[in-house]
């Protein structure tokens, strides 16, 4: 009987947690970085290679490159070189045909060579991921998103609190009742860094690989330290979204799939009950 | 040492090849045909007209492109694309030394030119150490002299309808002669010159020998070598494929090659 009633009785608290904006940006970005992902890896099989620098080519040092061997494919790195045959440098398509090209069919688009085909979906895609931005942090900035939600509150910066989510996270304790219907630091964190960091990186590192922008903004060419050195970042930038989209999903997989996605299509969020209401 | 690198290679493959076939490949072909779709291209292509109108609202006409010093040079100038042009008579002008080359300027001028590499070394040069970038993505900083295209065209007096300048090239790509073309605000800027020395010596047959487009603020293709005549025109339509250069016409590189 008490279990029946304990099952049945506390009615789970629904919060409104992401307003229309969000939402709506979330799923353009979503979709756009994909596009970005897969045109961006396109457009860098055409030149495996990053330099540091104002200039770099072929009979240059690069600090990073994909290559193949008659038998490998493989990554190097500064001086380290790994082996990945099957995977980068020197794989097989749909067909059956070895590839010698740095990323796999699967993880470009187009799914076979055409640069000029990956710089269109590029950028395009880079018009669209520019403009979403900039319309989603004035609303975060005018709308309250920024100070409701995103500000890091005093409390919140300090060693041990920060440290305390690390280890709850690691543990998989996710924040369960009204706890759960606020961002924790490394959220916070992580959203941050997404927004204001990592996106405006991509944007100004891709404007500085444009020669039309550079007599626009020359200042960009200093800021990143030459041309090739904003390739390298915008790798690095790129990679750095990857890593953060591969945790992101693993989070929402851990936090309840349907609950979170749900709260993403429709704004309205579940709140998982408080431990010490279980039993 | 090889008995545990090649299972373990043969292993990555097979999962690659796993994940190519299972599920992903119908959905892949899906995304390429999508590519394909006429009505997505044209979409696609917009993305190349808001680049050039905001590069043209942002930017001076005559803003530059970075000049570099001497000490930025990369130790070697990479070449692209031709590095010899095919045929008996490059070949022959080759072994003279260029000595009988002529460009000829035509199209909506007052006064249709002629000009020998002499008459275009004679004219006020310009020296200027630019970076070029290859749409591929690599880049090489080189120094270049040369007359500017603008007092070469002022030479022959533009026609009021002239909007692009063409130019033809010496070398054949398959079935094709090599072309490129810009509009006027790219061929008037102060940094748009017909090179014949590039790092102080005469120019290498494998960088455009005897003379070059550098159109600084553009990618590397837009940058036609082997050049022998210069055509001011009202439309690109009747030129080639009609989208303004080889590639353009081929592959669908943009025209616009600035971003």
């Amino acid at each position: 009987m008490d279990e029946i009633a304990a099952l049945a009785s506390p009615p789970t608290k629904r919060v409104y947690r992401h307003r229309m904006p969000t939402r709506i940006w979330h799923w353009v970005n979503a979709v756009t970085l994909l596009i970005l992902l897969m045109s961006g890896l396109m457009i860098f099989n055409a030149h495996p290679r990053l330099y540091w620098g104002q200039y770099g080519a072929n009979a240059d040092h690069a600090w990073f490159a994909i290559g193949s061997t008659p038998q490998t494919g493989f990554v190097r790195i500064g001086r380290a070189r790994i082996e990945t045959t099957g995977v980068l440098g020197r794989w097989t398509d749909a067909r059956g045909v070895e590839q010698t090209w740095a990323f796999p069919g699967w993880a470009t688009i187009p799914t076979s060579y055409s640069l000029a085909d990956g710089r269109r979906w590029h950028l395009f895609f880079a018009w669209v991921l520019s403009v979403a931005l900039t319309l989603y942090m004035l609303w975060a900035l005018f709308g309250g998103h920024l100070a409701k939600d995103l500000h890091i509150r005093r409390g919140e910066w300090s060693l041990r609190h920060i440290w305390r989510d690390i280890k709850d996270h690691a543990r998989l304790r996710f924040p369960r009742g009204e706890a759960a219907a606020r961002y924790n630091i490394l959220q916070k964190f992580s959203y941050i860094g997404v927004i204001f960091i990592l996106l405006p990186l991509m944007i100004l590192t891709g404007l500085t690989m444009s020669p039309g922008f550079n007599a626009t903004a020359p200042w960009l060419l200093d800021l990143f330290g030459g041309r090739q050195s904003a390739r390298s970042v915008h790798f690095i930038a790129a990679s750095a979204l990857v890593l953060f989209f591969l945790v992101h999903i693993v989070m929402v997989l851990l936090a309840g799939p349907v609950n979170e996605v749900r709260s993403m299509i429709t704004g309205w969020f579940r709140l998982p009950p408080e431990r010490n209401a279980a039993p | 040492m090889s008995g545990l690198i090649l299972p373990r290679r043969r292993l990555i493959a097979r999962a690659g090849g796993l994940v190519a076939a299972a599920g992903a490949l119908p959905l892949l072909s899906g995304c390429d045909a999508i590519n394909e779709a006429p009505a997505v291209r044209k979409i696609l292509s917009m993305g190349e007209v808001m680049h050039q109108h905001s590069q043209r609202a942002l930017t001076d006409r005559d803003a530059l492109a970075r000049e570099f010093t001497r000490a930025d040079l990369s130790p070697v100038f990479r070449s692209n694309g031709t590095k010899l042009p095919s045929g008996g008579d490059y070949a022959a002008h080759a072994a003279t030394g260029f000595a009988d080359w002529r460009i000829q300027v035509t199209g909506l001028v007052a006064h249709p030119l002629s000009l020998s590499m002499a008459e275009i070394r004679a004219m006020p040069q310009r020296t200027q150490i630019t970076r070029q970038d290859c749409v591929e993505g690599w880049s090489a900083i080189g120094q270049w002299t040369g007359p500017q295209l603008s007092r070469i065209l002022a030479a022959a007096g533009l026609r009021d309808n002239a909007r692009y300048i063409v130019f033809r090239c010496a070398d054949r790509i398959g079935d094709a002669l090599y072309y490129e073309s810009c509009d006027l605000v790219d061929a008037l800027h102060p940094q748009t010159i017909m090179a014949w020395a590039l790092n102080d010596a005469v120019l290498p047959i494998a960088n455009g020998a005897p003379l070059r487009l550098r159109i600084e603020r553009q990618l590397g293709y837009k940058h036609a070598k082997y050049v022998n005549a210069i055509e001011a025109v009202a439309s690109l339509d009747a030129i080639g494929a009609g989208k303004g250069g080889y590639w353009e016409d081929r592959i669908d590189y943009e025209w616009y090659a600035g971003i």
